[in-house]
């Protein structure tokens, strides 16, 4: 009798050691957007798609999200409600986010919070902070267009003037402009990160006047990309996320956010015990951000040169860009 | 007559207004009775039968949750218990609850008016820039005088974008449906406007980030917590003690009775002397500024800065809330309670069975279809007591 | 810098603003129907994301952009449906009853949106047609007669609507309904029947907007493709003092303005985008304070009709 109560109190010790070895890292991700949205909240959840994949699956990895949290409170809750469940890491992913995560991050010592796009880790040794230097990948877009407009003019159909929009367009025109100063760039802002209808007209109204080539930022600009298709000559380069398939035959590139080498980093680190404290920045150096060519598109191969020039200057430092 | 109501404003219960408005005689000696003691029949009737509303929404979005693969009863668990079943989940509630009560404040002045405020959003716009703008300009003010200045302001500000569609409608016919739209993206466009430029963070534009938002406000602006560790703010006790203002408003002064009275019946209203457009224009005014106050609450209670995305829909579901409140200011206090809890509650759920978040707006907009459409019975209740008082007064006459 | 009065700019002008101005048409055209009868419905935003998803939907898997367009006209009937059934038979306070229909139609055109296609495609939409001769003629020629059928469609409405509305035994009903509706109901005008009918309607071209947008002018479908236009157009009924004619020259001023300050950012006038984008908005309720003051709206508007009720 008292071997066999000693062999199930062994069965179990080994069932339940297996248990806590098998037990996966639990993240959850708050986004402002849906997942689905082609640019800046789908370029997160790829990167943590792909993460899974790699470690094995939800049984290594659980994933939980919560999308269009664009209202901040809202957004706060989820924050917490997870941190509270006991997941390891908690993405807050979207800017305003920030003072939700400073409060949060206090209350739960032993969560990862990781909160983007911005710079400030609040001193807090439990959260940290990325961002992304949109304006690199606009530059090297911009050299690309620079070579391929045959109009010599550029259209840039942006939504507000604000955050990762704005560095991207700014870095797109100091590219332009480093190959071609006399090429025109014209830009219009929306006024809105979701109009899509708007944004279709911006794109129309850029065609009517000689643009062959557009760019923008935000979810909304599938509206361009549409536009884009319907003249059928004119060119897309994107952002956030990788374009392609929405215009096969017109997209040159997109600039890519890669989060996966962050997000390896803060689950590795989490194993450690180190909870927080960096600021993650992606840049064409450190492989965060990357220039996803369509392979549809035949780029010709002086182009290409340039382009990949332009990614080793920067990577390098020798050209910079200012956002 | 109507004079006689009007002398009289604190004595006698709206209902017998409402027959002297319709009928033009004085209440029966029975409806002047009836008038003082609580009509619990009708009470009963405008909760449960909302409440009826909200359970068959509710069932509806059951099926659509077993389509989805997702267990109805754990998921509609987890909205209760992530409104009401958590302490951060309760303050959560009372937060959400917080703007509503004061958006929907302002709609049902305007509604006893008879005027429909969907300028909501716009209005609280107004006073969220104003509530930004002031204490970054006034820092140097200490915090008792600078918390009530800053919400005197953004109301101010608030006002003044309701004072616009009312003075469009009371000197120029301009329909405020119309001018309130317009007005909404307007506010919005400003609110781009400056946070793009003079307003924003000084940090974000150091740091290149350029971030849309505002400088975080001066420490000693912000509303106290009233709950360590939440984010319910004094700004919820503000609010109810301002229902409490607005019921007495409404019914003990006579400018309260003059705007009902325009809603109840403009024709006589304008017979017994009340000029109908500048009191509608007055109840448009005021619905900005309750709305204002939404917005300023929301920045120095909540944020403790200007964000983009701020207004977070509440002057829409400001409308439904006051609606779930008969468009009485104390019937408000529960209803923007429950409406609130629904929100927060919604969103627990969203999150334990992991369904789109589209599909929780798809059942509030069941709930909200099926409770307006549920208020028939109790208006076809008064309408048979009112008609009832008539015979009863025709009696006594 | 190209000058803004060129004739390619203003050329190009009015071409934008027809694609712009076709879903407000149809959305207000219909929304003057219901309103005329005496039925406010600010849900018309919903309605127009669900049918632009059905019909986008429809589109994609069955290749055929008309039945995407029929899909678009029977999810708009469905919901006028139920918009008149809490609206005209339950008798709901009908602002608040057409924010929930608005909710539920964004609500619910995203869920499938997310769960029957999932991410962002395009499909090939209506095409321009182009009508020979009369085009070539110069400015007028492109803006009017380069056009998808539903842009041509939603300009040959408007003399239709009012056809219907001023013309027909039908449109005096309506009218009757919207005004003085205890009189057209002793009359033996089924008051209950003319306002389904009319929300329904409205409801139907408020879908064939929707299905303008993600069949015709997008060519596509995403969360919030309307971005608030339903508000819009519900606000151009009000602007054209429920006269179709008005309507449409509400949609026109909208969209022109529109147009015009997208060509204005283009041109790199000076000017803030945000200042830009405010201008539709802001001339919408100066042109109104010029011609209010002939107005009426419909005496019964927003009333519910109860019999025995005056």
């Amino acid at each position: 009798m008292k071997g066999k109560r000693f062999l199930v109190a062994g069965i179990l010790i080994v069932l339940l050691a297996m248990g806590a070895f098998a037990a996966p890292f639990r993240v959850a991700v708050v986004m402002p957007s849906a997942i689905s949205d082609m640019a800046f909240s789908q370029s997160m959840w790829n990167a943590l798609i792909a993460i899974q994949k790699e470690m094995g699956g939800a049984t290594a990895l659980e994933l939980k999200y919560s999308e269009n949290m664009y209202k901040v409170p809202d957004a706060a809750a989820a924050v917490r409600d997870y941190a509270s469940q006991g997941f390891d890491v908690v993405i807050a992913h979207g800017s305003q986010y920030g003072s939700s995560v400073q409060e949060i991050a206090k209350d739960f010592p032993e969560v990862t919070f990781a909160w983007g796009t911005d710079v400030n880790t609040f001193g807090l040794p439990n959260v940290y902070a990325y961002t992304a230097a949109a304006e690199q990948g606009g530059y090297v877009n911009g050299v690309l267009a620079a070579k391929l407009t045959k109009s010599k003019t550029v259209g840039v159909t942006g939504p507000v003037e604000v955050g990762d929009a704005k560095t991207y367009i700014d870095g797109f025109v100091q590219g332009v402009q480093s190959v071609n100063p006399n090429i025109t760039i014209s830009k219009t802002w929306t006024g809105s990160f979701s109009d899509v209808a708007l944004m279709a007209a911006a794109a129309k109204t850029h065609i009517a006047n000689g643009a062959d080539i557009l760019t923008g930022s935000s979810q909304s600009v599938v509206g361009s990309i549409g536009a884009a298709k319907d003249n059928g000559k004119v060119l897309w380069f994107g952002t956030q996320a990788n374009q392609a398939s929405l215009a096969p035959k017109l997209v040159v590139a997109s600039q890519v956010y890669d989060w996966t080498a962050m997000l390896k980093n803060i689950i590795a680190d989490h194993k450690k015990g180190t909870l927080g404290g960096v600021t993650y920045t992606l840049t064409l150096d450190n492989g965060g951000l990357k220039i996803a060519y369509n392979p549809a598109f035949r780029i010709p191969a002086s182009v290409k040169a340039a382009g990949d020039a332009a990614v080793k200057g920067i990577a390098k430092g020798t050209i910079t860009v200012n956002p | 007559m109507v004079l006689f109501a009007a002398r009289h404003p604190g004595m006698i219960e709206i209902r017998a207004e409402e027959t002297v408005l319709t009928t033009g005689t004085p209440p029966s000696p029975a409806a002047k009775r009836r008038a003082f003691t609580v009509d619990w029949s009708r009470i009963v009737l405008n909760v449960a039968l909302p409440v009826l509303g909200v359970i068959f929404a509710l069932l509806l979005g059951a099926v659509m949750l077993l389509i989805l693969k997702a267990n109805p009863l754990a998921a509609y668990v987890s909205l209760v218990n992530g409104a009401v079943g958590t302490t951060f989940g309760l303050t959560q509630t009372l937060v959400k609850a917080t703007p509503l009560l004061l958006v929907g404040l302002g709609i049902c002045i305007a509604f006893r008016a008879n005027v429909i405020n969907i300028g909501g959003e716009g209005q609280i716009i107004a006073g969220a820039l104003m509530s930004t703008w002031f204490p970054l300009f006034f820092h140097t003010l200490p915090g008792w005088l600078l918390i009530p200045s800053t919400m005197i302001a953004g109301f101010l500000a608030g006002a003044f974008w309701g004072f616009i569609p009312g003075i469009l409608k009371a000197r120029l016919n301009v329909n405020e449906i119309l001018s309130t739209i317009m007005l909404n993206a307007i506010a919005l466009q400003l609110m781009n406007l400056l946070l793009q430029g003079p307003l924003m963070d000084p940090a974000g534009v150091a740091a290149h980030t350029f971030l849309a938002q505002s400088a975080q406000l001066p420490h000693q602006v912000w509303l106290p917590r009233l709950v360590p560790r939440t984010l319910l703010h004094a700004g919820a006790i503000v609010a109810v003690l301002l229902a409490a203002v607005v019921y007495l408003f409404l019914w003990r002064t006579t400018i309260g009775y003059d705007i009902r009275a325009v809603g109840l019946n403009p024709d006589a209203a304008r017979y017994s002397g009340i000029n109908v457009p500048t009191f509608q224009a007055l109840s448009l005014t005021l619905a900005g500024g309750f709305a204002g106050l939404a917005g300023v609450v929301e920045v120095i209670g909540v944020q403790h800065r200007l964000l983009e995305g701020l207004t977070s829909g509440y002057g829409f579901t400001g409308i439904v809330a006051a609606l779930l409140g008969s468009l009485h200011p104390l019937g408000l206090i529960p209803a923007s309670i429950l409406f609130g809890g629904l929100l927060v509650g919604a969103d627990t759920m969203q999150r334990a069975v992991q369904v789109p978040s589209s599909l929780i707006d798809a059942i509030l907009g069941l709930v909200v279809l099926f409770v307006s459409g549920s208020a028939l019975w109790s208006r076809r209740w008064a309408s048979r007591r009112r008609a009832g008082e008539q015979m009863d007064t025709e009696e006594a006459a | 810098m190209k000058s803004v009065f060129s004739v390619a700019v203003i050329s190009g002008i009015l071409n934008t603003m027809m694609g712009l101005a076709a879903p407000f048409l149809y959305a207000a055209l219909g929304e003057t129907i219901t309103q005329t009868s005496g039925v406010v419905n600010l849900g018309v935003d919903g309605i127009m994301l669900l049918s632009a998803f059905a019909a986008f939907y429809a589109a994609l898997t069955t290749g055929s952009l008309w039945i995407g367009l029929l899909a678009a006209a029977l999810v708009g009937l469905a919901m006028g449906l139920l918009m008149s059934f809490v609206s005209v038979t339950l008798k709901a306070e009908q602002g608040v009853s057409g924010i929930g229909l608005y909710m539920f139609g964004l609500g619910m055109s995203s869920l499938l949106f997310k769960v029957l296609i999932g991410t962002v495609k395009t499909v090939q939409g209506f095409p321009p047609v182009r009508i020979p001769v009369v085009a070539d003629i110069p400015i007028i020629g492109s803006m009017l007669f380069n056009n998808s059928i539903p842009v041509y469609g939603a300009f040959l409405l408007v003399p239709l609507v009012w056809w219907m509305l001023e013309k027909t035994t039908f449109g005096l009903k309506i009218k009757s309904v919207g005004q003085n509706p205890a009189a057209a109901d002793s009359l033996g005008i089924s008051v209950d029947r003319i306002r389904y009918i009319s929300v329904c309607l409205g409801a139907v071209l408020a879908g064939i907007a929707g299905a303008s947008l993600s069949i015709s002018l997008l060519n596509l479908f995403q969360d919030n493709l309307t971005a608030g236009q339903g508000f819009i157009a519900v606000a151009l009924v009000y602007f054209g003092g429920w006269n179709p004619i008005g309507v449409l020259g509400g949609a026109l001023l909208f969209s022109v303005v529109n147009s015009f300050q997208l060509w204005v950012q283009v041109l790199g006038v000076k000017i803030p985008a945000s200042v830009a984008v405010m201008l539709p908005y802001i001339l919408t309720i100066a042109a109104l304070t010029v011609t209010a003051n002939r107005m009426r709206q419909p005496a019964a508007l927003n009333r519910p009709f109860e019999r025995g009720e005056s």
